[in-house]
């Protein structure tokens, strides 16, 4: 844009200056911020402090509903399965999105951009329809993994017993978000500047050592946000056990993860007071986690 | 690469790539596989669907009657749960799009009091459980009389954190100090600035925000399952999960299992096609933001 050309429209100028101009970019994002998540947030926490009325409306509390939530078993029983859900699916998907980054971002391989697109595309397919196909997937009489199984003369396991129920729900998560983990990598691989390359070729690096021992540790940053992410997301888990409860009634109860337990006392249970305070406590658990697992990483980091 | 250019004659390297092309394939089948169920499954009747091996399809081509009843059940209810999804993920995100580029905007380009506890609030909201906001949201929207409204699940889908985050870092490093400066000096007024010199520099960045505002919208669950209760509201993901229970419990009459399937088909087919349309976008601008956050 040139100057005659700016100076030519006067009439849409609209003269804002430095100070407020900030404010005016940002105001219809904080204001939408503050009406559906400040207030909410505000709100939930005062619902918190109260509790429904032997006759008609509400009493206050105070921290009655925190007290009785930090000691109620269904809560931990929760908060205990998203842990193994979290021990048992994040380390092998980062582990394999990194890996197949690793590859790709090698260029050993054939058809590099055919993988990179086909790894991502479950991503785009919604988490309700994944585990609806999956969980056809998963049936043992007209599922094609039970199917095969019996064509080779074995048993495949009940995918949805109280034993497997847990894998076949990681599986799912492993199956849509593996591959936008491996894009963000190979992202961060692709960004390491090239001159390193060529120094490691001269010093006689192998393949293998160079993307293990200079590319790994460079985007290990990348990593631990990625790591928060997918913690924050399976602590809220909810969609996939909601779903598959439809096929596992007796194992998938109303309370097998805080966020499906919040939601069943708040429209089966009419009780949204003690949801309220349910939500705020996960709430802490995931900040905690979260937290706890940056200033881990990032100490290992520095020494 | 410089490596392979080096190394790409010897039997070692050879070897390699054999194998690890091999053991994507093998990733590549497993990512497939259930892709593939689904057209299989969309092709048959319900009777072969339990009786015929799920990864092969049956000698009887049943797609056609299976989009046929998915679109008349119902007095055709899951065109309006397409156009339902289409309406509510579109307006979402061309808000959250833009609403996220004017905030990233303002964190990038300017210093202002409240800059730091501002951002460190957008951040934290990540951590905050979807029951935590949900729920008091539809408590205080059921008050108002606006729950089983578009509004509902429109204006809460507005604000998309990750937007803004990915925008900050675009702007960053896609618009320089001195381009803006220089429009200061020619007289611009800031609004002008952002208008004429500023958004289009940005909009390989903007693109890639309404594209994952997009997809976090037509994938949302959650959101609309607390806030809509009329079937003729809902979005896809709500009406199939329903339709799904329907067909598990055996009370529809109607045997429904490869409908919801035909269903799920339908409705992954023009989300797929837009990420292969689109590649270009969401592979620099995930890379953009995971690179920088």
């Amino acid at each position: 844009m040139t100057e005659r050309e700016i100076r030519a429209r006067p009439r849409n100028r609209v003269i804002v200056n430095k100070t407020v101009a900030p404010y005016l970019f940002l105001a219809p994002f904080m204001l939408l911020f503050i009406a559906f998540l400040i207030v909410p947030l505000i709100y939930a926490f005062d619902i918190s402090l109260y509790k429904k009325a032997m006759v008609g409306g509400v009493k206050f509390v105070g921290t009655d509903n925190y007290v009785k939530a930090f000691a109620d078993p269904k809560f931990w029983e929760g908060v205990g399965v998203l842990f193994k859900f979290a021990f048992l699916q994040i380390p092998v998907m980062i582990g394999t999105a990194l890996v197949f980054a690793l590859i790709l971002d090698s260029g050993v391989v054939w058809a590099k951009a055919f993988f990179r697109v086909s790894f991502f595309i479950p991503y785009a397919v919604p988490a309700v329809i994944a585990t609806l196909i999956w969980s056809y997937l998963y049936g043992p009489a007209y599922g094609p993994i039970g199917q095969t199984a019996r064509f080779l003369g074995f048993e495949a396991p009940d995918f949805v017993s109280a034993k497997w129920i847990l894998g076949s729900i990681a599986n799912i998560a492993q199956w849509e978000y593996m591959g936008y983990n491996m894009i963000i990598y190979f992202a961060a691989l692709q960004a390491i500047p090239t001159d390193l390359e060529e120094a490691s070729v001269v010093d006689g690096a192998s393949a293998f050592a160079f993307a293990t021992r200079i590319k790994l540790p460079m985007i290990v940053p990348t990593i631990i946000v990625t790591v928060v992410f997918s913690i924050i997301g399976s602590l809220q888990l909810f969609t996939e056990p909601f779903l598959i409860q439809n096929m596992a009634r007796s194992i998938i109860n109303s309370n097998y993860t805080p966020n499906y337990y919040a939601y069943t006392l708040t429209f089966v249970g009419q009780q949204p007071n003690y949801a309220a305070a349910i939500s705020f406590l996960l709430g802490g658990v995931i900040a905690v986690v979260s937290y706890a697992f940056m200033l881990l990483a990032n100490r290992r980091i520095d020494r | 690469m410089s490596i392979v250019g080096k190394t790409s004659t010897s039997p070692k390297f050879r070897r390699n790539r054999w194998l690890l092309t091999g053991v994507l394939s093998l990733y590549f089948l497993y990512t497939f596989m259930p892709l593939f169920y689904v057209i299989t499954a969309a092709t048959k009747s319900n009777q072969d669907l339990f009786s015929t091996f799920g990864l092969w399809f049956a000698p009887d081509f049943n797609l056609w009657d299976n989009l046929h009843t998915l679109f008349t059940i119902q007095d055709g209810i899951f065109l309006k749960w397409m156009g339902n999804t289409a309406y509510y993920s579109s307006i979402s995100a061309a808000g959250a799009a833009l609403f996220s580029t004017f905030a990233g905007y303002a964190f990038a380009k300017y210093s202002f009091l409240g800059k730091k506890l501002m951002f460190a609030l957008v951040l934290g909201a990540v951590m905050i459980p979807q029951t935590a906001l949900v729920i008091p949201m539809f408590l205080m929207l059921s008050k108002l009389g606006l729950t089983n409204t578009a509004f509902a699940v429109i204006l809460p889908s507005l604000v998309f954190p990750p937007g803004v985050f990915l925008m900050r870092a675009y702007i960053d490093d896609a618009i320089s100090n001195e381009l803006i400066e220089a429009g200061r000096m020619d007289g611009a007024g800031e609004v002008h600035i952002f208008s004429s010199i500023a958004f289009r520099l940005l909009m390989p960045g903007f693109t890639t925000v309404l594209i994952l505002a997009f997809v976090a919208n037509w994938n949302n669950y959650f959101l609309p399952l607390v806030m809509l209760n009329k079937p003729d509201m809902f979005p896809i993901t709500v009406g199939l999960a329903q339709l799904y229970s329907t067909a598990i419990s055996g009370t529809g009459g109607v045997l429904l299992f490869t409908v919801v399937m035909t269903g799920a088909l339908v409705s992954i087919v023009p989300v797929i096609a837009a990420f292969l349309i689109m590649q270009r976008f969401w592979q620099g601008g995930l890379g953009a933001g995971g690179v920088k956050a």
